[in-house]
């Protein structure tokens, strides 16, 4: 597949989103239980609008992927049948939720909604991030998804996909969580960067899976089963037009075997070697520029993966698509 | 139920793309707009098309066929480019099983497109919405055209009649009789998509003569001539009756 920038970032930007809100939210879950000290309203508050910053940005990515933007609208009412259509629903309910997180916590107005028969209380921020939670996960889903039902292109049609997207989204997030503790919250930095080596190296796991799996698929289309001729020979000498056409530009990334291999090379380094290392030298040499190498880098390698991710997808169409003589 | 389609007899097409001209001419002058093309006399011209004749080379030399192949939507039963469209302007029509797409719902985010196995969608470039056969929607219903004008462009200008249309759920169509009496395939069976296009496999003629034909079993000694009658007492080849 020809890898689309605008998909390229509407997918790494929203998972840094996700992953942020719920890096928060578990800070705030367990100082719920008194595992961590709650911290001041507005450590969640501006983080809750960092992440919903990164969600606006992904948004505002989405739509340069359409041909028709006035028309997005129409592309929530498929949700019976369309992943697509669900993503669209997801995305702004859970940008709401975030705002709504926010707002709570930094206009102060968190009532205690419900008290628990254990004597936990309930305050409106915890019911507001348990349903940002839900929206979050349903939110990878729906994006994973999006790639993992399309059963033809094998590389995706895998539940690695959607595992990844929550693992890989995840990781950056809390990545950028502990960066940001770092800055306003020293103290949280620890709970945090521990939980992003966690999930990083979890996410490196399940890439490696992927790639693994990816790198023995057996392509279940063969240019015998697309023009339905049995030979073992079959060689493409006209394809009914000369100067290439959608199919020639939309399903074909166009790099050599070499550029891909060095884009693994790269997106491995980047989103799991160079975070995995600085998180855990910051265990012990506490920096704020340590952690922000370990951000950004992640996002430059998840960058890159989603690139490998679509460039490594083989389309059966390209069968109709192999040569002129 | 009516499916309509297409069957494309492979044994018969020429590769003239009598087919792709006539379809892009009758499709680009509809009320829905051209299919627009980009640089057409530039040096890298590339356009809208919703028929493409290709061609492959079939075999080892000297032993090699050329196969043309002509590629359209084929308009699935079971198509999987319709439940992945967020707006629901890709729809399969349930009175004939057409596959069309409403340009006016379109957002031309292409994942229909990615849903294909076929590659059989392409993007308006220009109007930057999804298009694909519509096997001629608004030409076969017309009522101002002769009955026998109702067909598909590509059908009306195939000059080897290559191309058949009709009603593959209709058992004594045309098409279906096509498919059943000479072994109608259809593509990348793999997926399940059961598209209601076929195609008919190259055909050749062969007179299949077994050695035993070509020599008399009665003959062992190869010798020409009427044989020698046997003596009144002898068996005969039925051992009943005598010469």
């Amino acid at each position: 597949m020809h890898p689309a920038l605008s998909v390229i970032f509407l997918t790494t930007l929203i998972g840094v989103g996700q992953g942020l809100f719920l890096a928060l939210f578990t800070q705030q879950s367990y100082a719920l239980f008194d595992l961590l000290p709650h911290q001041d309203a507005r450590f969640y508050a501006w983080g809750s609008l960092l992440a919903l910053v990164f969600t606006m940005a992904g948004l505002i990515a989405s739509f340069f992927h359409l041909g028709r933007p006035e028309r997005a609208w129409r592309s929530a009412t498929q949700w019976r049948t369309s992943w697509l259509s669900r993503e669209v629903i997801v995305l702004p309910a859970f940008m709401g939720i975030l705002f709504l997180y926010g707002a709570a916590h930094l206009s102060g107005y968190d009532p205690v909604l419900l008290i628990l028969p254990s004597g936990l209380s309930i305050n409106a921020t915890i019911m507001l991030g348990g349903m940002g939670t839900i929206l979050a996960f349903a939110l990878f889903v729906s994006t994973g998804m999006i790639y993992a039902c399309l059963r033809f292109l094998q590389e995706w049609h895998s539940p690695l996909t959607v595992i990844n997207f929550i693992l890989l989204g995840s990781a950056s997030g809390f990545t950028l969580a502990t960066l940001y503790a770092a800055v306003f919250s020293p103290s949280q930095t620890g709970f945090f960067g521990g939980w992003a080596l966690i999930i990083t190296l979890m996410g490196l796991l399940g890439r490696s899976a992927s790639l693994w799996r990816n790198a023995r698929i057996r392509p279940k289309s063969t240019p015998q089963t697309a023009i339905g001729i049995k030979h073992p020979r079959i060689v493409q000498t006209a394809q009914g037009a000369m100067g290439g056409s959608f199919n020639t530009r939309e399903f074909f990334h166009g790099k050599s075997a070499s550029f891909l291999t060095v884009i693994k090379v790269i997106f491995l380094l980047l989103a799991f070697a160079v975070p995995l290392l600085s998180l855990t030298v910051n265990l012990t040499y506490p920096s704020v520029l340590l952690l922000a190498i370990a951000f950004v880098a992640q996002y430059a390698g998840l960058l890159a993966e989603r690139w490998y991710f679509f460039a490594e997808a083989r389309h059966p169409q390209n069968l109709y698509y192999q040569g002129v003589s | 139920m009516t499916q309509l389609a297409l069957v494309i007899d492979l044994n018969v097409c020429v590769g003239c793309h009598a087919c792709v001209t006539s379809c892009k001419e009758w499709n680009t002058s509809g009320s829905a707009g051209p299919l627009c093309d980009e640089n057409p006399y530039g040096a890298d011209p590339t356009g809208t098309f919703f028929n493409r004749v290709q061609t492959f080379e079939v075999g080892q030399y000297p032993n090699t066929e050329t196969v043309h192949f002509p590629k359209s939507c084929l308009h699935c039963e079971d198509p999987p480019c319709v439940p992945v469209c967020p707006t629901g302007a890709s729809y399969k029509r349930k009175e004939d099983g057409i596959v069309l797409v409403d340009y006016d719902k379109c957002i031309g985010c292409k994942y229909c497109s990615w849903a294909c196995p076929y590659g059989a969608r392409e993007i308006d470039e220009k109007q930057q919405v999804m298009k694909k056969c519509t096997l001629c929607v608004d030409r076969i219903y017309d009522t101002t055209l002769p009955e026998s004008d109702r067909k598909p462009a590509c059908v009306m200008a195939c000059p080897t009649s290559a191309r058949l249309f009709g009603d593959v759920h209709d058992p004594e169509s045309v098409v279906s009789k096509a498919i059943r009496e000479s072994a109608g395939y259809d593509l990348m069976p793999e997926w399940g998509t059961h598209p209601a296009n076929h195609y008919l496999p190259r055909r050749k003629t062969n007179l299949k003569i077994h050695e035993d034909e070509l020599e008399r079993v009665d003959n062992p000694l190869k010798v020409d001539g009427k044989l020698p009658k046997p003596s009144k007492s002898d068996p005969t080849l039925d051992d009943v009756t005598s010469w």
